[in-house]
């Protein structure tokens, strides 16, 4: 290479050149594709479950007056609920848990697998590598909802009516009204996960073992889902990243309610801010040994 | 497998790539590791400085934590710009202006917190008091089952109405809502969680007024109906309520013996209307009834609003259908107290009749030889009276004895032999009226 090319790349350019490689590196990786294999199964299975059950004309849930997962009960009449039920189940354990797993493994995996030092080797700057996984990650984030929403699109549009569709508040809005607001849902849906993914970065600056940044992360993830459903942590509660996590079916009424979407979206921000600058702090102050 | 020979100069970030990726597969490459990183260094003597340099790089985080509490902590106090410089106004003018008060177009949100001291029983709550009112076949739409929802917790609703014909009321709910909408002769009820529609139509009344009940206005039309010589009216300052200038009416019961402490309207300055209405006993604490406009805008909603088509594949439940299935929900009539909620959690039973006047008013029923109140199901009512009695307090008196439920703000008497006496009146004042009834 000549003289000249290393010092191109070494302009503000050269990220995307390391974040090309990072994203092409991450999404090669089998574990990423079984993940998204997992994601995109979830709806396909909600799907044939609700079309199975409702095959005597009889809706989902009636009997108790509405059970399992928001939204189930408009399934049957419009497809597009599919992609709001398919992001309710999914974003309270799959999404998170596959954010903490990509998210785990992004700095530790490569410490553990020894090729974290060779990353470091050329001009990068600690900083800018630790951009780009986190960049990366928040890429998984988008496209890992978006697998879950379009696959629910899929078998919704395949097994169940589309049309217009009834607005949680009772009034009605077109389809295309309904599918810009699917595609909303999903992009809030994967701002949720911002919070989760800059956790997942920050233990994974703490250990240069994989397997246990992704472990911790889950954890913490499931430990935090339970302290939310605790009554006496009340007080506690609203400052959980996953607390306004359901929030995102407030964009299906109408008007839409922002109060706690915006909520939602400042506590991740937050989060990312926090974890994001400790992880920072750990990452650029560590000896890498391996 | 593994870099090229010859590659130990770093090149360019694609073989970097090469070397970790043929790494990730379980290769190990052989690349001498370049300390060329600021902070790595470990020489003896730098380890302090060193150490205190990563010290110091936590300050980041830290600041950040630090930046996040203290806006939480303040934005609310400095928003609070102190109470609103409104001319002075007498009670007397504030009666007249709610009373003149002729807002016909709003809408915004509402947040009711209520708080009477009854046991959080959250859904057991709730199936208990539907599974005791419907047959299994009741309608989740039906209105009288959802307002009892409304007894316990704090809620946020959604209003809007554009006049007498129009309004519409939303209880927010966990990514469901639940929707009441009147639209000229129609009532519709809309429940998401279950697709179901209640329709009724408007010569039945009791919907509409359902709907007003739980907006500060209709409380505090109630509070004003039993404005008498009972009670003291006075105005108390000036606050900010949804971003508007409103004046504070405070609503004292002159008489003893009430669990009524007092009551506190904010009606707004510009047209009368009630913004907030604050119940709090007299024992003390937080309020019981604490109803309020968290945003409030006095344009006209949208008409689409107002709109409602009953969603594809909705169970649809008309009154009159409902009125069959379900043995007549008969609501029982205002008795003048304050306190609305003694309504549902007496639904069902004959009307009452009232002991008493102004704020120490008890409603008496009759429920035929039972002890307990199970809410007319029999079924079942061995294991609910069980459950209700170990709720409650004996007391014995010159009527007998009895068990006597308290809350921050009714308490119920359930004598022996059946008849119940209701009230906003401490325990010592319903056994005197039970003694005075003998």
């Amino acid at each position: 290479m000549s003289q000249a090319e290393v010092l191109r790349r070494v302009s503000p350019l050269w990220t995307f050149g390391l974040l090309r490689s990072e994203l092409v590196t991450t999404f090669r990786r089998w574990r990423t594709l079984a993940l998204l294999g997992v994601l995109a199964a979830v709806p396909i299975l909600v799907g044939i479950a609700v079309k199975l059950e409702t095959q005597d004309g009889a809706g989902p849930g009636r009997g108790d007056g509405g059970g399992g997962p928001a939204f189930i009960a408009q399934i049957t009449n419009n497809g597009l609920f599919l992609v709001f039920t398919a992001l309710a189940a999914t974003l309270p354990f799959f999404l998170p848990m596959a954010i903490g797993v990509v998210a785990g493994d992004a700095i530790a995996g490569e410490a553990s697998s020894g090729t974290l030092r060779y990353l470091l080797v050329a001009p990068a700057g600690r900083t800018r590598l630790l951009l780009t996984k986190y960049a990366t990650v928040m890429t998984f984030c988008l496209v890992a909802t978006m697998v879950v929403a379009l696959s629910a699109l899929t078998v919704g549009a395949l097994l169940f009516p589309l049309g217009d569709l009834t607005t949680i508040s009772g009034t009605q809005i077109s389809f295309a009204d309904g599918l810009g607001r699917a595609l909303l849902i999903a992009l809030v849906v994967a701002a949720s996960l911002i919070g989760v993914a800059a956790l997942g970065l920050f233990v994974s600056t703490m250990t240069s073992s994989g397997i246990a940044a992704m472990a911790t992360t889950v954890g913490l993830l499931i430990t935090v889902q339970i302290l939310d459903q605790i009554p006496q942590l009340h007080a506690l509660q609203p400052y959980f990243f996953s607390h306004y996590w359901l929030s995102f079916a407030d964009l299906m009424r109408d008007p839409v309610y922002w109060d706690d979407l915006v909520k939602n979206l400042g506590l991740q921000v937050l989060y990312a801010a926090v974890f994001g600058s400790a992880a920072w702090a750990r990452f650029t102050a560590k000896d890498i040994t391996a | 497998m593994g870099a090229p020979p010859g590659s130990s100069e770093v090149e360019n970030w694609g073989r970097v790539q090469d070397a970790k990726a043929a790494a990730d597969d379980g290769g190990k490459a052989d690349m001498a590791p370049y300390e060329t990183d600021d902070s790595t260094d470990t020489g003896e003597a730098d380890e302090l400085r060193s150490g205190r340099r990563r010290a110091a790089r936590y300050i980041v985080p830290v600041t950040v934590v630090g930046v996040a509490a203290a806006t939480i902590g303040l934005v609310p106090a400095l928003a609070d710009s102190g109470d609103p410089n409104l001319p002075k106004i007498t009670a007397q003018q504030l009666l007249d202006k709610v009373a003149k008060s002729d807002v016909q177009q709003l809408s915004g949100t509402v947040k009711i917190s209520t708080d009477l001291g009854l046991p959080d029983l959250g859904g057991l709550e709730s199936s208990m008091l539907s599974g005791a009112t419907k047959s299994g076949d009741g309608s989740s739409a039906d209105p009288t089952a959802k307002l009892t929802e409304l007894a316990t917790g704090s809620h946020t609703l959604r209003v809007a109405a554009d006049g007498p014909d129009k309004q519409k009321v939303s209880l927010l709910e966990n990514a469901a809502e639940y929707s009441l909408i009147h639209n000229g002769k129609d009532v519709w009820g809309y429940d998401s969680q279950s697709n179901e529609v209640f329709h009724a139509t408007t010569s039945a009344d009791t919907s509409k007024s359902d709907e007003t009940r739980a907006t500060p206005k209709g409380l505090t039309d109630e509070a004003l109906k039993s404005v008498d010589d009972t009670t003291s009216v006075t105005v108390d300052g000036t606050e900010h309520v949804a971003g508007r200038d409103a004046y504070k009416l405070l609503i004292k019961p002159k008489q003893s013996g009430t669990t009524v402490g007092t009551i506190s309207v904010a009606v707004d300055a510009k047209t009368g209307l009630p913004l907030k209405f604050t119940l709090t006993p007299a024992s003390g604490g937080a309020a019981v009834v604490d109803v309020g406009f968290t945003q409030l805008s006095l344009a006209e909603p949208a008409a689409s609003t107002f709109d409602f088509k009953v969603p594809k594949g909705a169970k649809v439940t008309t009154e009159d259908s409902a009125e069959k299935a379900v043995p007549a929900p008969k609501h029982s009539t205002g008795s003048g107290t304050p306190g609305k909620s003694e309504k549902d959690l007496n639904k069902g039973q004959d009307d009452p009749t009232v002991l008493g006047k102004g704020w120490n008013s008890i409603a008496v029923f009759e429920t035929g030889g039972q002890g307990i109140p199970t809410g007319g199901s029999s079924s079942g009512g061995g294991d609910l009276g069980g459950f209700l009695s170990s709720l409650g307090d004996q007391v014995k008196g010159s009527f007998g004895s009895g068990t006597v439920y308290s809350t921050r703000l009714i308490n119920a008497l359930v004598t022996d032999d059946g008849k119940v006496y209701v009230g906003a009146v401490t325990k010592s004042a319903l056994v005197k009226a039970a003694d005075a009834a003998k």
